[in-house]
């Protein structure tokens, strides 16, 4: 007994814990800087339709969404079950397309603006009809990379 | 007096883990991992005019309709999604020489027309078939040509064989027969 105890104390020190915090903060700070708060709540049905060739948008900040469905039930009362086109966190119709883009673009240096993508988030169930009107406002405010929004359809 | 001897305490840091490790697990399930993935496209910039319709010979092209019900009629026959794939394949490529199909692939164009009320589930997945068999052409042809697959190419091979099978999906304006939702 006496024997261990007299090692101990002498040679291994304990692990010294102290930087702990350290590290903790560390994850901390760059799960913060790669966190997207998630900006805008849904306010139309999302359901994506499923696809094989997929390309991944790499830069969350270079890609405006732009979402394409039918309103929520909560919503259905104020804007009817027609598909409705949501630009942020509001409802909006075609014609507010460009001030948007143009706001998004000017968050962004003038470097890296031609990079930008859209991403057309759209319910499978929609019809063609809003989605021709839409891409048509973007080809019109020369926004051109579009990104179909999809998910991976599983064998 | 004696206070003065005292010390004051130090405050205590062993909790400052503990309130960093909470931060750290709200940010770690506040973190949004799924990275947004879709279809690629690039639309043709706008232009007022109406596009010429050049003399371009139907053999050379590949048209898709997609009416308000879904069906597809693809160079004037009912077809199915399931068959659109490789039927586009052998279209681009027309590896028997046939003189209803393109050309060659550099000459081939894809033209799709849908309907106002065609659902975008199966605008969608027609897009996707299309380019899949694009995909897959370039695909085959990397093997061939390097023996490698098309992702692993350098930078200049790949330009070559996109060159070589360029796509060429063109959209026209929908016709305004089916009912919109």
């Amino acid at each position: 007994m006496g024997k261990f105890q007299k090692k101990r104390g002498k040679s291994t020190p304990e692990v010294s814990t102290a930087s702990l915090p350290d590290i903790i903060f560390m994850l901390l700070f760059f799960f913060m800087m790669v966190t997207v708060m998630r900006d805008s709540e849904l306010k139309v049905t999302n359901n994506v339709p499923y696809a094989t060739e997929l390309t991944k948008l790499e830069k969350k900040s270079l890609v405006n969404y732009l979402h394409i469905g039918k309103p929520l039930k909560k919503y259905q009362a104020q804007y009817g079950t027609k598909p409705q086109l949501q630009l942020g966190d509001k409802f909006s119709t075609i014609a507010d397309i460009p001030l948007f883009l143009e706001k998004h673009k000017s968050t962004l240096p003038e470097k890296q603006r031609p990079g930008i993508n859209s991403s057309l988030k759209v319910d499978g169930e929609v019809t063609m009809g809003i989605v021709t009107d839409v891409k048509q406002k973007l080809r019109k405010s020369g926004q051109l990379k579009v990104n179909y929004s999809a998910k991976k359809r599983p064998d | 007096m004696a206070r003065k001897t005292r010390e004051a305490p130090a405050v205590n840091a062993g909790s400052m883990a503990d309130i960093a490790f909470l931060l750290l697990i709200f940010f770690l399930v506040t973190t949004t991992i799924d990275v947004d993935k879709g279809v690629l496209v690039k639309l043709p910039p706008w232009s007022e005019e109406e596009p010429d319709i050049t003399e371009m010979k139907t053999r050379n092209v590949y048209s898709v309709l997609v009416n308000a019900q879904d069906q597809l009629l693809v160079r004037g026959e009912p077809q199915s999604v399931k068959t659109l794939r490789a039927n586009a394949k052998e279209f681009i490529m027309n590896p028997n020489k046939r003189d209803d199909m393109a050309e060659k692939p550099t000459k081939a164009i894809i033209s799709i027309k849908n309907d106002r009320g065609t659902s975008y589930k199966t605008y969608l997945e027609v897009y996707n078939e299309l380019k899949a068999a694009y995909n897959e052409l370039r695909e085959e042809m990397a093997n061939r040509k390097h023996g490698k697959s098309f992702e692993f190419l350098s930078k200049d091979q790949r330009r070559a064989i996109r060159a070589a099978i360029p796509l060429v999906i063109s959209e026209s304006e929908p016709t305004n027969f089916g009912d919109e939702n």
